[in-house]
């Protein structure tokens, strides 16, 4: 379980969230500017929080009072982010090795095998992230993620790159992860479709504040035709 | 076609040798400084970058009479390093290597330095959220990013360490077979009556150098460039 309570100024914009995540896919809903990925910046520990308190199943990772700030790379939460973000350095297959390198795990072929399976990129192993599409190169940060073996899944509007037929391709397979992995997801968006379909649970947010937590009916009353 | 003595011969590798040796050893200062003044805010910044720049643009003789008065065998480094170590540069081509260096430095910094400001940190980010630490993050991804800049530095500052005269000859003189570079040993031969012929082997010789490096410097931006995008 993830328990979020966080302050944070950014310039004019003031951002206080309160909110928690159980297991499942839970949706940050909200329009662009409602501080989404402020948020999620601070549940990886890449922006540290001005106040307040971050607790991952009972682990603390920030917190303002005991000035306890677990750096990024100890929380063990995987991350894709809207553009990928993939080392173009590196080939997808060594994209996908570098979490498992980074922790000193050894190789499991199996989780690896699982992983490609999942999201379809076998034949994408040996090609540099140069020469993927939009949608290859999302699935590809997604299984870089999930082969880090996080605790915890940020996904920060992974589809807003891609165009609405790519964006179609793509659900079914964070659908599937949704299911299969058994990992508790994050899932970032002001696009009510998306989140219908794969939130079981939505936070709304507004203005930097949470205005209601609940199922994905909360969604019929924010209104696609504004949001999307 | 080119007859070369074996006094033109040593001079060309002494100059390779202290060209070679000078980048090598300020690479390792070029990347830590460059990362430095591309990454962090810090009290003094602007100072640091000045000083960085300062062999740029002040005469190579005041480069090199500095040197001769910090670290000379009669100067206070100069004599520390010498009583305490038996490390003397002055007149040596150690010394040269020096001189060589402080004055290749900038060039190789700003090459550097611009190919790490342009890398996207939210890179680092991303590696840092897959469990690498900064040190790991560093290595892992803005090296091996910042290499077509760093390959760049190397070669332009070889180029300049090769060519480097004034600061040199004032520093560690102009002696045969210890400090005597193509530069120094062209300068010599212009000033010898009938030392044209020969000057002119050297000048060929010193063209010749220059062009394969910038050749090959071309040859290995373009290589890693090519890695770094998928070719």
């Amino acid at each position: 379980m993830l328990t979020v309570d966080v302050e944070k100024q950014l310039g004019e914009f003031s951002l206080h969230a309160a909110f928690e995540a159980v297991g499942g896919a839970t949706a940050l809903f909200g329009a662009s500017g409602a501080g989404k990925t402020s948020i999620i910046n601070m549940v990886a520990g890449l922006t540290r929080p001005d106040r307040g308190r971050i607790v991952l199943d009972g682990e603390v990772l920030f917190d303002a009072a005991t000035r306890i700030n677990v750096p990024a790379w100890r929380r063990r939460i995987g991350c894709v982010f809207q553009e990928g973000r993939l080392f173009p350095h590196l080939s997808v297959r060594h994209n996908l090795d570098y979490g498992r390198w980074m922790s000193g795990h050894a190789a499991n072929s199996d989780a690896f095998g699982h992983v490609v399976a999942l999201l379809d990129i076998g034949h994408l192993l040996d090609r540099r992230p140069g020469k993927l599409s939009g949608g290859e190169r999302q699935r590809v940060a997604v299984g870089r993620a999930l082969l880090m073996r996080p605790r915890l899944l940020l996904l920060d509007e992974p589809l807003a790159s891609l165009d609405a037929a790519r964006k179609g391709d793509i659900l079914p397979y964070l659908e599937r992860l949704r299911d299969e992995a058994r990992v508790p997801m994050i899932y970032v968006s002001h696009h009510a479709g998306e989140v219908r379909r794969l939130a079981t649970r939505v936070v709304m947010l507004d203005g930097g504040r949470v205005t209601a937590t609940g199922g994905v009916e909360l969604l019929d009353v924010a209104r696609d035709d504004v949001l999307a | 076609m080119l007859e070369l003595t074996s006094q033109d011969w040593t001079a060309i590798l002494l100059s390779l040798r202290i060209a070679l040796v000078a980048t090598v050893a300020a690479l390792p200062f070029g990347i830590a400084i460059a990362t430095l003044l591309a990454r962090k805010d810090f009290w003094g910044k602007s100072l640091l970058d000045a000083l960085v720049h300062l062999p740029l643009v002040l005469p190579p003789v005041v480069t090199g009479y500095l040197l001769l008065i910090t670290l000379g065998r009669n100067a206070p480094v100069g004599a520390f390093l010498a009583d305490h170590f038996g490390i003397v540069f002055a007149f040596r081509w150690t010394g040269a290597v020096i001189s060589c260096g402080v004055m290749a430095f900038p060039l190789m910094v700003r090459a550097i330095r611009l190919s790490i400001e342009a890398i996207d940190r939210r890179l680092e980010d991303a590696a840092s959220t897959l469990g690498a630490n900064r040190i790991w993050s560093f290595a892992t991804v803005t090296l091996p990013l910042a290499l077509p800049g760093i390959i760049a530095g190397c070669m332009l500052a070889f180029a300049r360490a090769l060519g480097e005269f004034g600061a040199t000859i004032t520093f560690v003189s102009n002696i045969p077979g210890e400090t005597q570079t193509i530069s120094a040993a062209i300068y010599t031969l212009t000033q010898i009556p009938g030392g044209d012929p020969a000057a002119l082997q050297l000048v060929i010789v010193a063209v010749i150098i220059s062009l394969a490096a910038l050749v090959a410097s071309e040859w290995f931006a373009r290589r890693a460039t090519a890695r770094l995008h998928g070719a």
